[in-house]
């Protein structure tokens, strides 16, 4: 059977057109602001205090924090594209049609996960073009950098998924990033080496899972790591498997969507 | 004909443990306008859901055309087009967009020539390039209608169609639904003016309380269970009902200016030409009569009174 009749291609594709058609009705929300607000990350801690701050396992600071702060883009946004994009619907009651179509679970995941992780991971390049502008870039492992970019937007493009199904308010859509997302980036090691935190917080931040996501972006920039690439590139298949896992079991029961 | 939908002991409970449907059998003949009435809260949208795929049920078994609604749920969904009572449509795209993508989703390939044919039946190629937050709520109801086509269904589910839409628009929804009908498309509508039901189901079906009380060919539940009234206006107004006129049972008003005979349709009791003759025994002269069959709203409320 080929993929054509196997699968609702035209639904994945219609679902996916309007998810990229709403990015660019929003261009001002969806990528200018981003990208606003991290060059003045760059400003901010790249060149007014970071030029007090000595180089870091050999890289100036400006260019150490560049995996980290797209990290922070690419975690957050894939968070609010995905889980904006199926809670609006569920909100606003249109989700009816998705639900009645003949679409299956995979192809509805694809379509929504694959649109909202299509936008992370342009702002994520987006981003990166315009750290080029502020600081020197060495990319050492082009093809594992945009492996570790396309997987770590599909993952919490995924987890945003899961959020956006869950939340039965605006309020709880925020809940998870604020609360959640947001402090485990920072603590993850986005503008800091975790080698350089005492003892015991340095064993503590090895149970954050942004840790390994962004060591191991930052390895493919200039080969330096807090943790191993191997184990980086595990924990975020395993964190990968286990939203596959929650979204399998969503549709397996209906949760929240045909209860 | 065999059934285009059948429905086999469906029950739904919600998590809050309310049992919105208890042990549903109904059978949708090919091509028909079938009309689902009943009071609100009575399970009319759960069973339109559980047919669409949008609601899980908790029991019994559907197919559409032959395909089981889990089982095969790409080919029996792909049959059915619904139109919801809420308007619910993605509110900043274009209407010609929002129409594309419904088409997309059921899996049809474009097709602007007939997006374009459905849009303009209608009334609304004029604003395909409008934005679904800028039209009207009549508008809107003829977009998500437009959705509901766009993939060209072969049974359309229509929740409340005309709820809150004036006069003209409620007509030329009556004319597409007529049209749709000629083409083969099988609708099945709920609706709260029971006036729509009887201008247009061929059957019609009661549901109360989860349970379907009653389906029936819409002129047969009529002559079934339909009354006849007679209303006599009389020269001289009566003090009491003469002694021979006792077995009709008649209602004399307050003024005693006015008499009234109701019958069933299938009654054996007597027709109006004998009440005529027994007036004219009985020395009651009439100067006017008024005769009025009950309409399917009062068979409606009547069943809905009868029910524990």
């Amino acid at each position: 059977m080929n993929l054509r009749a196997a699968m609702n291609l035209r639904a994945v594709w219609a679902i996916y057109r309007v998810e990229m058609a709403r990015a660019f009705r929003t261009v001002l929300q969806s990528i200018i602001s981003p990208v606003i607000s991290t060059s003045l990350y760059f400003v901010v801690f790249g060149s007014a205090i970071g030029s007090r701050i000595t180089e870091i396992d050999g890289i100036s600071y400006g260019a150490f924090i560049v995996p980290g702060l797209i990290m922070l883009s690419l975690l957050t946004q894939s968070i609010s594209n995905a889980s904006f994009a199926i809670y609006f619907p569920k909100f606003v009651g249109s989700i009816y049609e998705l639900l009645s179509a003949p679409v299956s679970y995979l192809e509805i995941v694809i379509a929504y996960v694959g649109g909202a992780a299509t936008k992370s991971i342009i702002l994520g390049l987006i981003i990166l073009a315009t750290a080029s502008l502020f600081v020197p870039l060495h990319i050492e492992h082009p093809f594992w950098m945009l492996a570790f970019l396309i997987l770590t937007a599909v993952t919490f493009s995924l987890f945003g998924f899961i959020i956006g199904i869950w939340a039965k308010s605006f309020e709880q859509l925020q809940l998870v990033p604020l609360l959640i997302v947001t402090p485990l980036t920072f603590l993850g090691g986005s503008f800091y080496s975790i080698h350089m935190l005492p003892g015991i917080w340095k064993t503590i931040t090895l149970f954050n899972p942004v840790v390994y996501l962004i060591s191991g972006f930052r390895w493919s920039f200039y080969g330096k790591a807090d943790v191993s690439v191997g184990i980086s590139l595990g924990m975020t298949l395993v964190f990968l498997a286990v939203c596959i896992a929650i979204v399998a079991w969503i549709f397996r029961t209906g949760y929240r969507l045909r209860n | 004909m065999p059934s285009i939908l059948s429905i086999s002991g469906v029950s739904k409970t919600y998590a809050t443990g309310f049992t919105a449907l208890k042990e549903v059998n109904l059978d949708i003949q090919r091509g028909e306008i079938f009309a689902l009435l009943g009071p609100n809260g009575a399970g009319k949208t759960t069973l339109i859901s559980i047919v669409c795929g949008i609601v899980n049920r908790s029991s019994g078994t559907v197919t559409v055309d032959g395909h089981d609604i889990n089982k095969d749920y790409r080919a029996a969904r792909s049959l059915i087009g619904l139109v919801p009572q809420e308007l619910t449509i993605d509110a900043f795209e274009s209407v010609w967009a929002t129409v594309n993508y419904s088409r997309g989703l059921f899996g049809r390939p474009a097709n602007p020539a007939f997006v374009e044919k459905v849009l303009r039946d209608l009334s609304l190629w004029d604003k395909k390039d409008s934005k679904a937050i800028t039209l009207s709520g009549g508008m809107k109801r003829r977009l998500m209608i437009a959705k509901a086509l766009s993939h060209e269904p072969r049974i359309l589910f229509l929740d409340e169609p005309t709820a809150g839409v004036d006069v003209e628009l409620r007509q030329d929804m009556w004319a597409m639904v007529r049209r749709l009908r000629e083409d083969g498309v099988t609708i099945i509508l709920t609706t709260h003016y029971i006036e729509e039901a009887e201008a247009m189901a061929d059957r019609v079906g009661v549901i109360n309380r989860g349970e379907i009380i009653l389906v029936e060919d819409k002129a047969e539940l009529m002559l079934k269970l339909g009354r006849k009234e007679v209303r006599l206006e009389l020269r001289a107004p009566l003090g009491s009902v003469p002694d021979g006129l006792s077995r009709y049972a008649l209602e004399l008003s307050p003024d005693g200016s006015q008499l009234t005979y109701t019958y069933d349709n299938q009654s054996d009791r007597p027709g109006v030409a004998s009440l005529i003759r027994d007036l004219e025994a009985a020395g009651v002269q009439f100067r006017d009569l008024d005769t009025k069959n009950s309409s399917l709203e009062e068979i409606f409320v009547n069943l809905l009174r009868q029910e524990p």
